[in-house]
Protein backbone atom coordinates (compact mmCIF):
# COMPACT_ATOMS: atom_id res chain seq x y z
CA UNK A 1 0.00 0.00 0.00
CA UNK A 2 2.87 2.73 0.86
CA UNK A 3 4.57 2.27 -2.42
CA UNK A 4 1.03 2.52 -4.15
CA UNK A 5 1.04 6.40 -2.80
CA UNK A 6 4.84 7.09 -3.54
CA UNK A 7 4.76 5.40 -6.73
CA UNK A 8 1.81 8.12 -7.36
CA UNK A 9 4.19 10.94 -6.42
CA UNK A 10 6.72 9.61 -8.56
CA UNK A 11 4.03 9.47 -12.22
CA UNK A 12 2.75 13.15 -10.76
CA UNK A 13 6.34 14.43 -10.78
CA UNK A 14 7.43 12.24 -14.32
CA UNK A 15 8.25 14.71 -16.99
CA UNK A 16 6.73 12.48 -19.68
CA UNK A 17 3.34 14.00 -18.39
CA UNK A 18 2.02 17.07 -20.56
CA UNK A 19 2.60 20.24 -18.78
CA UNK A 20 0.28 23.52 -18.19
CA UNK A 21 1.16 24.31 -22.00
CA UNK A 22 -0.04 21.46 -23.43
CA UNK A 23 -3.51 21.80 -22.28
CA UNK A 24 -4.04 25.26 -23.14
CA UNK A 25 -2.72 24.38 -26.23
CA UNK A 26 -4.36 21.47 -26.78
CA UNK A 27 -8.04 22.57 -25.04
CA UNK A 28 -8.74 26.34 -26.07
CA UNK A 29 -8.18 27.78 -29.40
CA UNK A 30 -6.14 31.34 -30.20
CA UNK A 31 -4.09 30.82 -26.91
CA UNK A 32 -2.74 35.04 -26.62
CA UNK A 33 -0.27 34.98 -23.54
CA UNK A 34 -0.01 38.23 -21.02
CA UNK A 35 3.10 38.93 -18.99
CA UNK A 36 4.04 40.42 -15.83
CA UNK A 37 2.85 40.93 -12.57
CA UNK A 38 3.37 45.09 -13.23
CA UNK A 39 4.94 45.47 -10.28
CA UNK A 40 8.36 43.77 -10.46
CA UNK A 41 8.20 41.10 -13.40
CA UNK A 42 7.46 38.04 -15.50
CA UNK A 43 7.74 34.91 -14.42
CA UNK A 44 8.09 32.28 -16.33
CA UNK A 45 6.80 29.60 -13.80
CA UNK A 46 3.63 30.78 -14.56
CA UNK A 47 1.85 31.35 -18.08
CA UNK A 48 -1.16 33.15 -18.39
CA UNK A 49 -3.69 35.11 -20.97
CA UNK A 50 -6.56 34.89 -22.42
CA UNK A 51 -8.03 32.22 -24.79
CA UNK A 52 -11.31 30.70 -26.65
CA UNK A 53 -13.28 27.95 -24.98
CA UNK A 54 -16.34 26.75 -27.23
CA UNK A 55 -16.28 30.27 -28.90
CA UNK A 56 -16.45 32.23 -25.72
CA UNK A 57 -13.31 33.93 -24.18
CA UNK A 58 -11.59 32.31 -20.77
CA UNK A 59 -8.71 33.35 -19.03
CA UNK A 60 -6.18 30.74 -18.27
CA UNK A 61 -3.56 30.01 -15.91
CA UNK A 62 -0.91 27.56 -16.16
CA UNK A 63 2.00 26.84 -13.76
CA UNK A 64 4.65 25.65 -16.20
CA UNK A 65 7.33 22.75 -15.53
CA UNK A 66 8.78 22.60 -19.37
CA UNK A 67 10.08 19.37 -21.00
CA UNK A 68 13.86 19.80 -21.68
CA UNK A 69 16.13 20.58 -19.13
CA UNK A 70 16.39 23.84 -21.14
CA UNK A 71 13.01 25.09 -20.67
CA UNK A 72 12.77 23.39 -17.21
CA UNK A 73 15.61 25.66 -16.26
CA UNK A 74 13.79 28.90 -18.21
CA UNK A 75 10.86 27.97 -15.70
CA UNK A 76 12.26 26.87 -12.57
CA UNK A 77 10.96 23.63 -12.37
CA UNK A 78 7.90 25.20 -12.34
CA UNK A 79 8.47 26.65 -8.86
CA UNK A 80 6.56 30.17 -8.92
CA UNK A 81 8.20 33.49 -7.22
CA UNK A 82 5.82 36.11 -5.71
CA UNK A 83 5.89 37.70 -9.08
CA UNK A 84 4.58 34.66 -10.58
CA UNK A 85 0.93 34.48 -8.27
CA UNK A 86 0.61 38.16 -8.81
CA UNK A 87 0.39 38.01 -12.39
CA UNK A 88 -1.72 35.46 -11.88
CA UNK A 89 -4.17 37.59 -9.88
CA UNK A 90 -3.74 40.41 -11.71
CA UNK A 91 -4.98 38.59 -14.81
CA UNK A 92 -7.76 36.89 -12.53
CA UNK A 93 -9.24 40.24 -11.44
CA UNK A 94 -9.07 41.19 -15.40
CA UNK A 95 -10.87 38.21 -16.03
CA UNK A 96 -13.62 39.11 -13.49
CA UNK A 97 -13.62 42.97 -15.10
CA UNK A 98 -14.41 41.37 -18.33
CA UNK A 99 -16.60 38.57 -17.03
CA UNK A 100 -14.28 35.82 -17.90
CA UNK A 101 -14.62 32.45 -16.61
CA UNK A 102 -10.99 31.46 -15.28
CA UNK A 103 -9.54 27.98 -15.93
CA UNK A 104 -6.17 27.42 -13.46
CA UNK A 105 -3.63 24.45 -14.14
CA UNK A 106 -1.67 23.89 -11.20
CA UNK A 107 1.88 21.99 -11.04
CA UNK A 108 4.18 22.70 -8.97
CA UNK A 109 6.40 20.97 -6.08
CA UNK A 110 5.54 24.23 -4.33
CA UNK A 111 6.14 28.27 -4.31
CA UNK A 112 9.88 28.40 -4.77
CA UNK A 113 11.70 28.54 -1.48
CA UNK A 114 14.41 31.19 -2.17
CA UNK A 115 15.71 34.53 -0.72
CA UNK A 116 14.50 36.77 -3.58
CA UNK A 117 11.21 35.10 -2.96
CA UNK A 118 11.06 35.48 0.49
CA UNK A 119 11.96 39.54 0.43
CA UNK A 120 9.70 40.03 -2.18
CA UNK A 121 6.84 38.22 -0.01
CA UNK A 122 6.11 34.77 -1.19
CA UNK A 123 3.92 34.37 1.91
CA UNK A 124 1.94 37.69 1.19
CA UNK A 125 1.74 37.02 -2.60
CA UNK A 126 -0.24 33.51 -1.44
CA UNK A 127 -2.45 34.95 1.03
CA UNK A 128 -3.43 37.75 -1.49
CA UNK A 129 -3.94 34.96 -3.63
CA UNK A 130 -6.64 33.15 -1.09
CA UNK A 131 -8.71 36.29 0.03
CA UNK A 132 -9.14 37.77 -3.39
CA UNK A 133 -10.09 34.15 -5.39
CA UNK A 134 -12.32 34.04 -2.40
CA UNK A 135 -14.35 36.59 -4.09
CA UNK A 136 -14.40 36.59 -7.39
CA UNK A 137 -17.36 37.15 -9.73
CA UNK A 138 -16.59 34.75 -12.28
CA UNK A 139 -16.85 31.06 -12.63
CA UNK A 140 -13.19 29.21 -11.61
CA UNK A 141 -11.82 25.74 -12.56
CA UNK A 142 -8.80 24.70 -11.16
CA UNK A 143 -7.40 21.68 -12.62
CA UNK A 144 -4.34 19.78 -10.58
CA UNK A 145 -2.34 18.02 -13.56
CA UNK A 146 0.80 16.63 -11.36
CA UNK A 147 2.25 17.92 -8.37
CA UNK A 148 -0.28 19.96 -6.04
CA UNK A 149 2.88 21.08 -3.91
CA UNK A 150 1.40 22.54 -0.91
CA UNK A 151 0.34 26.51 -0.53
CA UNK A 152 2.31 27.07 -4.05
CA UNK A 153 -0.94 25.04 -5.74
CA UNK A 154 -3.37 26.57 -3.66
CA UNK A 155 -2.61 29.77 -4.60
CA UNK A 156 -4.24 29.29 -7.47
CA UNK A 157 -6.85 26.83 -6.46
CA UNK A 158 -9.59 28.39 -4.18
CA UNK A 159 -11.83 27.24 -7.24
CA UNK A 160 -15.48 26.51 -7.57
CA UNK A 161 -14.64 23.30 -8.90
CA UNK A 162 -11.20 21.76 -8.14
CA UNK A 163 -10.52 18.74 -10.55
CA UNK A 164 -7.19 16.73 -10.31
CA UNK A 165 -6.04 14.29 -13.01
CA UNK A 166 -5.92 10.17 -11.38
CA UNK A 167 -2.81 10.25 -11.08
CA UNK A 168 -1.79 13.87 -9.95
CA UNK A 169 -1.37 14.23 -6.06
CA UNK A 170 -2.51 17.26 -3.81
CA UNK A 171 -0.62 17.75 -0.59
CA UNK A 172 0.34 19.78 2.14
CA UNK A 173 3.77 18.91 2.93
CA UNK A 174 6.30 16.93 0.22
CA UNK A 175 7.06 13.24 1.20
CA UNK A 176 10.27 13.63 1.78
CA UNK A 177 9.69 16.70 3.54
CA UNK A 178 7.26 15.60 5.81
CA UNK A 179 9.27 12.04 6.73
CA UNK A 180 12.68 14.65 7.28
CA UNK A 181 10.30 16.49 9.93
CA UNK A 182 9.15 14.23 11.88
CA UNK A 183 11.24 11.04 11.35
CA UNK A 184 14.31 12.73 10.46
CA UNK A 185 14.20 10.22 7.80
CA UNK A 186 14.30 11.58 4.05
CA UNK A 187 13.43 7.56 2.87
CA UNK A 188 10.59 6.71 4.87
CA UNK A 189 8.97 8.94 1.92
CA UNK A 190 6.75 6.33 0.96
CA UNK A 191 5.25 6.34 4.60
CA UNK A 192 4.65 9.36 4.41
CA UNK A 193 3.47 9.23 1.11
CA UNK A 194 0.88 6.81 2.24
CA UNK A 195 -0.01 8.49 5.61
CA UNK A 196 -0.86 12.52 4.07
CA UNK A 197 -3.30 11.23 1.59
CA UNK A 198 -2.56 12.68 -1.15
CA UNK A 199 -3.85 10.81 -3.76
CA UNK A 200 -6.53 12.19 -6.28
CA UNK A 201 -9.01 9.45 -4.83
CA UNK A 202 -7.39 10.32 -0.89
CA UNK A 203 -8.45 14.06 -1.87
CA UNK A 204 -12.30 13.06 -3.17
CA UNK A 205 -12.79 11.29 -0.10
CA UNK A 206 -11.90 14.38 1.78
CA UNK A 207 -13.97 16.49 -0.02
CA UNK A 208 -11.48 18.72 -1.55
CA UNK A 209 -11.66 17.82 -5.16
CA UNK A 210 -15.28 17.45 -7.45
CA UNK A 211 -13.91 15.25 -9.90
CA UNK A 212 -11.18 12.66 -10.45
CA UNK A 213 -10.07 12.81 -14.79
CA UNK A 214 -8.92 9.95 -16.20
CA UNK A 215 -5.48 9.45 -17.79
CA UNK A 216 -6.67 7.14 -20.84
CA UNK A 217 -5.23 8.47 -23.85
CA UNK A 218 -3.01 11.13 -22.01
CA UNK A 219 -1.79 13.66 -24.67
CA UNK A 220 -3.80 12.44 -27.36
CA UNK A 221 -6.49 14.18 -28.78
CA UNK A 222 -9.33 12.24 -27.17
CA UNK A 223 -7.93 13.33 -23.66
CA UNK A 224 -8.13 17.08 -24.22
CA UNK A 225 -11.40 16.91 -25.93
CA UNK A 226 -12.61 15.32 -22.50
CA UNK A 227 -10.81 17.37 -20.76
CA UNK A 228 -12.71 20.15 -22.95
CA UNK A 229 -15.94 19.03 -22.92
CA UNK A 230 -16.25 19.14 -18.98
CA UNK A 231 -15.37 22.25 -18.76
CA UNK A 232 -17.61 23.76 -21.21
CA UNK A 233 -20.40 21.84 -19.68
CA UNK A 234 -19.12 22.92 -16.04
CA UNK A 235 -18.71 26.68 -16.42
CA UNK A 236 -22.28 26.63 -18.16
CA UNK A 237 -23.56 25.30 -14.96
CA UNK A 238 -21.46 27.88 -12.77
CA UNK A 239 -22.36 30.35 -14.96
CA UNK A 240 -25.78 29.99 -14.38
CA UNK A 241 -25.12 30.29 -10.35
CA UNK A 242 -26.78 32.96 -8.58
CA UNK A 243 -24.72 32.39 -5.43
CA UNK A 244 -21.21 31.36 -7.10
CA UNK A 245 -19.53 33.67 -4.58
CA UNK A 246 -21.88 32.18 -1.57
CA UNK A 247 -21.47 29.00 -2.85
CA UNK A 248 -17.68 28.74 -3.03
CA UNK A 249 -17.20 30.28 0.78
CA UNK A 250 -19.28 27.43 2.02
CA UNK A 251 -17.05 24.78 -0.13
CA UNK A 252 -14.34 26.15 1.86
CA UNK A 253 -16.08 26.86 4.83
CA UNK A 254 -17.47 23.32 5.02
CA UNK A 255 -13.50 21.41 4.83
CA UNK A 256 -12.23 19.99 7.59
CA UNK A 257 -16.08 20.58 10.09
CA UNK A 258 -16.09 17.08 10.46
CA UNK A 259 -12.22 16.47 11.19
CA UNK A 260 -12.83 17.91 14.41
CA UNK A 261 -14.24 16.92 17.61
CA UNK A 262 -16.54 19.63 19.46
CA UNK A 263 -17.53 19.23 22.92
CA UNK B 1 -0.71 63.59 19.20
CA UNK B 2 -1.30 60.60 21.72
CA UNK B 3 -0.38 58.50 19.19
CA UNK B 4 3.05 60.14 18.44
CA UNK B 5 3.75 59.96 22.43
CA UNK B 6 2.95 56.41 23.01
CA UNK B 7 4.78 55.56 19.75
CA UNK B 8 7.88 56.87 21.98
CA UNK B 9 10.00 53.75 23.17
CA UNK B 10 9.18 53.45 27.03
CA UNK B 11 11.95 51.48 28.73
CA UNK B 12 11.43 50.22 32.07
CA UNK B 13 14.97 49.60 32.55
CA UNK B 14 15.78 52.83 31.25
CA UNK B 15 13.00 54.93 33.25
CA UNK B 16 14.62 53.35 36.51
CA UNK B 17 10.82 51.49 36.68
CA UNK B 18 10.40 48.18 38.67
CA UNK B 19 12.88 46.19 36.36
CA UNK B 20 15.60 47.86 37.02
CA UNK B 21 15.93 48.42 40.61
CA UNK B 22 18.65 45.75 41.80
CA UNK B 23 16.53 42.08 42.68
CA UNK B 24 16.74 40.65 45.68
CA UNK B 25 17.51 37.26 44.90
CA UNK B 26 17.36 34.45 47.03
CA UNK B 27 19.71 31.35 46.46
CA UNK B 28 18.70 28.96 44.12
CA UNK B 29 15.64 31.39 42.12
CA UNK B 30 15.52 30.15 38.97
CA UNK B 31 16.79 31.90 36.05
CA UNK B 32 17.29 32.01 32.29
CA UNK B 33 19.47 32.57 29.58
CA UNK B 34 18.92 35.20 27.21
CA UNK B 35 19.78 33.50 23.83
CA UNK B 36 20.46 37.28 22.53
CA UNK B 37 22.40 38.58 25.70
CA UNK B 38 23.58 35.28 26.87
CA UNK B 39 23.22 36.84 30.68
CA UNK B 40 21.30 34.74 33.33
CA UNK B 41 17.73 36.67 34.40
CA UNK B 42 15.61 35.82 37.68
CA UNK B 43 12.43 34.48 36.53
CA UNK B 44 10.84 37.20 38.50
CA UNK B 45 12.16 39.59 36.76
CA UNK B 46 11.71 38.26 33.79
CA UNK B 47 7.80 37.92 34.64
CA UNK B 48 7.93 41.49 35.65
CA UNK B 49 9.29 42.50 32.25
CA UNK B 50 6.56 40.81 30.19
CA UNK B 51 8.91 38.07 29.55
CA UNK B 52 11.66 40.77 27.43
CA UNK B 53 14.72 40.72 28.58
CA UNK B 54 17.12 44.05 29.38
CA UNK B 55 18.56 43.37 25.81
CA UNK B 56 15.39 44.13 24.18
CA UNK B 57 14.98 39.95 23.55
CA UNK B 58 11.27 38.63 23.30
CA UNK B 59 10.95 35.68 24.69
CA UNK B 60 7.98 33.64 23.68
CA UNK B 61 4.91 33.52 25.62
CA UNK B 62 2.04 31.29 26.29
CA UNK B 63 -1.11 32.11 24.49
CA UNK B 64 -2.96 32.82 27.89
CA UNK B 65 -0.54 34.73 29.45
CA UNK B 66 -0.51 37.24 26.70
CA UNK B 67 -4.18 37.22 26.92
CA UNK B 68 -3.42 38.66 30.44
CA UNK B 69 -1.18 40.84 29.22
CA UNK B 70 -3.01 42.61 26.68
CA UNK B 71 -6.98 42.06 27.46
CA UNK B 72 -8.33 43.77 30.29
CA UNK B 73 -8.82 42.53 33.59
CA UNK B 74 -11.04 39.82 33.94
CA UNK B 75 -12.64 41.00 30.24
CA UNK B 76 -11.68 37.74 28.16
CA UNK B 77 -14.78 35.65 27.33
CA UNK B 78 -13.37 33.05 25.69
CA UNK B 79 -15.10 30.86 22.63
CA UNK B 80 -14.90 27.35 20.93
CA UNK B 81 -12.83 25.96 23.72
CA UNK B 82 -14.56 22.81 22.90
CA UNK B 83 -13.12 22.48 19.03
CA UNK B 84 -10.30 20.20 18.92
CA UNK B 85 -8.25 18.31 16.60
CA UNK B 86 -9.49 14.26 15.98
CA UNK B 87 -7.03 12.19 13.95
CA UNK B 88 -8.87 12.66 10.47
CA UNK B 89 -6.29 10.46 8.44
CA UNK B 90 -5.57 8.27 10.83
CA UNK B 91 -2.01 9.35 10.75
CA UNK B 92 0.44 7.75 12.52
CA UNK B 93 1.58 8.79 16.19
CA UNK B 94 -0.75 11.70 15.81
CA UNK B 95 -3.06 10.85 18.67
CA UNK B 96 -0.54 10.12 20.73
CA UNK B 97 1.47 13.38 19.77
CA UNK B 98 -1.34 15.33 20.45
CA UNK B 99 -2.25 13.58 24.08
CA UNK B 100 1.43 14.20 24.95
CA UNK B 101 0.85 18.10 23.90
CA UNK B 102 -2.22 18.64 25.41
CA UNK B 103 -1.17 17.09 28.68
CA UNK B 104 2.05 19.17 28.65
CA UNK B 105 0.52 22.18 27.29
CA UNK B 106 -3.01 22.53 29.35
CA UNK B 107 -4.35 23.58 25.69
CA UNK B 108 -6.54 21.43 24.03
CA UNK B 109 -5.29 23.44 20.71
CA UNK B 110 -2.84 25.66 18.95
CA UNK B 111 -4.80 28.90 19.35
CA UNK B 112 -6.97 30.51 22.12
CA UNK B 113 -10.33 32.34 20.46
CA UNK B 114 -12.97 34.78 22.16
CA UNK B 115 -13.56 38.59 23.43
CA UNK B 116 -12.40 40.62 25.52
CA UNK B 117 -11.61 44.66 26.06
CA UNK B 118 -8.66 46.37 25.31
CA UNK B 119 -8.55 50.22 27.30
CA UNK B 120 -12.86 49.35 27.24
CA UNK B 121 -12.83 48.53 23.83
CA UNK B 122 -14.35 45.04 22.89
CA UNK B 123 -12.90 43.10 20.06
CA UNK B 124 -12.83 39.43 19.35
CA UNK B 125 -9.18 38.29 20.28
CA UNK B 126 -7.16 35.11 18.83
CA UNK B 127 -3.62 34.05 20.09
CA UNK B 128 -1.70 30.94 18.70
CA UNK B 129 -0.21 28.53 20.84
CA UNK B 130 3.63 28.18 20.56
CA UNK B 131 4.01 25.49 23.04
CA UNK B 132 0.83 23.53 21.13
CA UNK B 133 3.15 21.59 17.89
CA UNK B 134 4.43 25.02 17.47
CA UNK B 135 1.57 26.63 16.59
CA UNK B 136 0.65 24.70 13.80
CA UNK B 137 -2.81 24.99 11.84
CA UNK B 138 -4.80 21.89 11.32
CA UNK B 139 -8.60 21.62 11.13
CA UNK B 140 -9.68 22.92 14.56
CA UNK B 141 -7.26 26.08 14.64
CA UNK B 142 -8.88 26.62 10.93
CA UNK B 143 -12.37 25.93 12.16
CA UNK B 144 -11.95 28.24 15.41
CA UNK B 145 -10.60 31.31 13.50
CA UNK B 146 -12.84 30.88 11.06
CA UNK B 147 -16.00 31.23 13.17
CA UNK B 148 -14.13 33.92 15.59
CA UNK B 149 -14.18 36.18 12.29
CA UNK B 150 -17.40 35.31 11.38
CA UNK B 151 -18.50 35.94 15.12
CA UNK B 152 -16.55 39.27 14.56
CA UNK B 153 -18.62 40.18 11.26
CA UNK B 154 -22.11 39.39 12.90
CA UNK B 155 -21.70 41.29 15.99
CA UNK B 156 -19.81 44.19 14.09
CA UNK B 157 -16.26 43.43 15.90
CA UNK B 158 -12.70 44.36 15.01
CA UNK B 159 -10.64 41.16 15.32
CA UNK B 160 -7.18 41.25 16.89
CA UNK B 161 -4.50 38.71 16.16
CA UNK B 162 -1.51 36.94 17.72
CA UNK B 163 -0.07 34.46 15.45
CA UNK B 164 3.09 32.63 16.10
CA UNK B 165 3.06 28.94 13.47
CA UNK B 166 5.31 26.70 12.17
CA UNK B 167 2.42 26.12 9.53
CA UNK B 168 0.14 23.75 8.47
CA UNK B 169 -0.18 20.60 10.16
CA UNK B 170 1.49 17.78 8.55
CA UNK B 171 -0.92 15.27 10.15
CA UNK B 172 -3.82 16.65 9.14
CA UNK B 173 -2.66 16.74 5.35
CA UNK B 174 -4.66 18.51 2.77
CA UNK B 175 -7.14 19.15 5.35
CA UNK B 176 -4.92 21.46 7.01
CA UNK B 177 -3.78 23.01 3.61
CA UNK B 178 -7.61 23.79 3.42
CA UNK B 179 -7.52 25.92 6.17
CA UNK B 180 -5.46 28.68 4.40
CA UNK B 181 -8.21 29.13 2.12
CA UNK B 182 -10.98 28.73 4.63
CA UNK B 183 -9.86 31.04 6.82
CA UNK B 184 -8.72 33.25 4.04
CA UNK B 185 -11.74 33.65 2.65
CA UNK B 186 -13.35 34.28 6.27
CA UNK B 187 -10.73 37.17 6.87
CA UNK B 188 -12.44 38.44 3.12
CA UNK B 189 -15.79 38.64 4.79
CA UNK B 190 -15.07 40.54 7.73
CA UNK B 191 -13.06 42.82 5.77
CA UNK B 192 -15.64 43.49 3.54
CA UNK B 193 -17.87 44.26 6.27
CA UNK B 194 -15.69 47.43 6.56
CA UNK B 195 -14.43 45.78 9.96
CA UNK B 196 -10.56 45.82 11.05
CA UNK B 197 -7.95 43.43 11.61
CA UNK B 198 -5.20 44.03 13.24
CA UNK B 199 -2.32 40.94 13.25
CA UNK B 200 0.42 40.86 15.39
CA UNK B 201 3.26 38.46 14.10
CA UNK B 202 5.40 36.51 17.01
CA UNK B 203 8.20 34.71 16.89
CA UNK B 204 8.18 32.48 14.65
CA UNK B 205 4.88 32.96 11.73
CA UNK B 206 5.45 30.82 8.65
CA UNK B 207 4.86 29.13 6.44
CA UNK B 208 0.76 28.21 5.80
CA UNK B 209 -0.04 30.85 8.88
CA UNK B 210 2.34 33.65 6.68
CA UNK B 211 0.88 32.52 3.64
CA UNK B 212 -2.79 33.56 4.42
CA UNK B 213 -4.12 34.99 7.93
CA UNK B 214 -0.99 36.41 9.16
CA UNK B 215 -0.48 38.87 6.02
CA UNK B 216 -4.37 39.37 5.21
CA UNK B 217 -4.50 41.92 8.15
CA UNK B 218 -5.05 45.55 7.82
CA UNK B 219 -2.28 46.46 10.30
CA UNK B 220 0.44 43.89 10.57
CA UNK B 221 2.44 44.51 13.26
CA UNK B 222 5.30 42.08 14.29
CA UNK B 223 7.21 41.55 18.05
CA UNK B 224 11.18 42.66 17.87
CA UNK B 225 13.43 39.83 16.72
CA UNK B 226 10.47 37.46 15.67
CA UNK B 227 11.21 35.32 12.41
CA UNK B 228 8.36 36.01 10.11
CA UNK B 229 8.62 34.03 6.67
CA UNK B 230 7.08 31.26 4.36
CA UNK B 231 9.75 29.19 3.57
CA UNK B 232 11.83 27.42 6.73
CA UNK B 233 15.60 29.16 6.20
CA UNK B 234 17.04 25.68 6.17
CA UNK B 235 14.94 24.86 3.40
CA UNK B 236 16.13 28.34 1.10
CA UNK B 237 19.79 27.12 2.24
CA UNK B 238 19.35 23.99 0.98
CA UNK B 239 16.91 24.65 -2.31
CA UNK B 240 19.45 27.85 -3.18
CA UNK B 241 22.92 26.73 -1.95
CA UNK B 242 23.30 30.44 -0.74
CA UNK B 243 24.05 31.26 2.93
CA UNK B 244 21.18 33.69 3.69
CA UNK B 245 22.15 37.46 4.54
CA UNK B 246 21.92 38.78 7.74
CA UNK B 247 18.63 38.95 9.75
CA UNK B 248 17.20 37.41 7.23
CA UNK B 249 13.38 36.69 7.92
CA UNK B 250 13.64 38.66 10.95
CA UNK B 251 10.54 41.29 11.66
CA UNK B 252 13.34 44.06 11.12
CA UNK B 253 13.97 42.98 7.39
CA UNK B 254 10.20 42.21 7.05
CA UNK B 255 9.68 45.40 8.00
CA UNK B 256 12.39 47.00 5.85
CA UNK B 257 11.01 45.41 2.47
CA UNK B 258 7.35 46.14 3.16
CA UNK B 259 5.55 43.78 4.52
CA UNK B 260 4.47 44.93 7.99
CA UNK B 261 3.43 48.46 9.24
CA UNK B 262 5.68 48.29 12.17
CA UNK B 263 6.98 47.00 14.85
CA UNK B 264 5.74 46.96 18.33
CA UNK B 265 7.89 45.64 21.65
CA UNK B 266 5.62 43.60 23.64
CA UNK B 267 5.00 46.68 26.36
CA UNK B 268 3.80 48.84 24.04
CA UNK B 269 1.46 46.58 22.45
CA UNK B 270 -1.43 47.06 24.39
CA UNK B 271 -1.44 51.12 24.24
CA UNK B 272 -0.95 50.96 20.40
CA UNK B 273 -3.81 48.50 20.17
CA UNK B 274 -6.30 50.11 22.43
CA UNK B 275 -4.95 53.06 20.30
CA UNK B 276 -5.47 51.83 16.92
CA UNK B 277 -9.33 50.27 17.95
CA UNK B 278 -9.53 54.04 19.22
CA UNK B 279 -9.07 55.13 15.93
CA UNK B 280 -11.06 52.74 13.99
CA UNK B 281 -14.42 53.98 16.11
CA UNK B 282 -14.07 51.29 18.62
CA UNK B 283 -17.19 51.10 20.69
CA UNK B 284 -17.20 51.44 24.73
CA UNK B 285 -18.60 48.71 26.25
Amino acid sequence: MSEAAYDRVKLARSSNRPTGLDYIKNIFRGFIEFHGDRRYADDPAIVGGIASLNGSPVTVIAIEKGHTAKERTLRNFGAPNPEGYRKALRLMKQAEKFGRPIICFIDTSGAYCGIGAEERGQGQAIAENLTEMSTLCVPVISVLIGEGGSGGALALAVADRVWMLQNAVYSVISPEGCASILWKDAAKAQTAAESLKLTAEDAKSLGVIERILSEKDIGQKEFYDRIRTLLIREIDVLTNDLDLVGHRYDRFRNIGVSAVIKE
Amino acid sequence: MALMNFLKPKNKLEEGGRTSAPVQRDAGEPEKSCPNCRKDIPLSRLWANDLVCSCGYHFRMKARNRIRMIADKGSFHELYSGIKADNPLNFPGYKDKIETVRSASGEQEAVVCGTATLGGQKCCLFVMESYFMMGSMGSAVGEKITSLFEYAVQYRLPVIGFTVSGGARMQEGLLSLMQMAKTSAAVRLHSDAGLLYIAVLTDPTTGGVTASFAMEADIILAEPGATVGFAGARVIEQTTKKSLPDGFQKSEFVLEHGFVDSIVSRRDQKRYLAELLKMHGGRAV
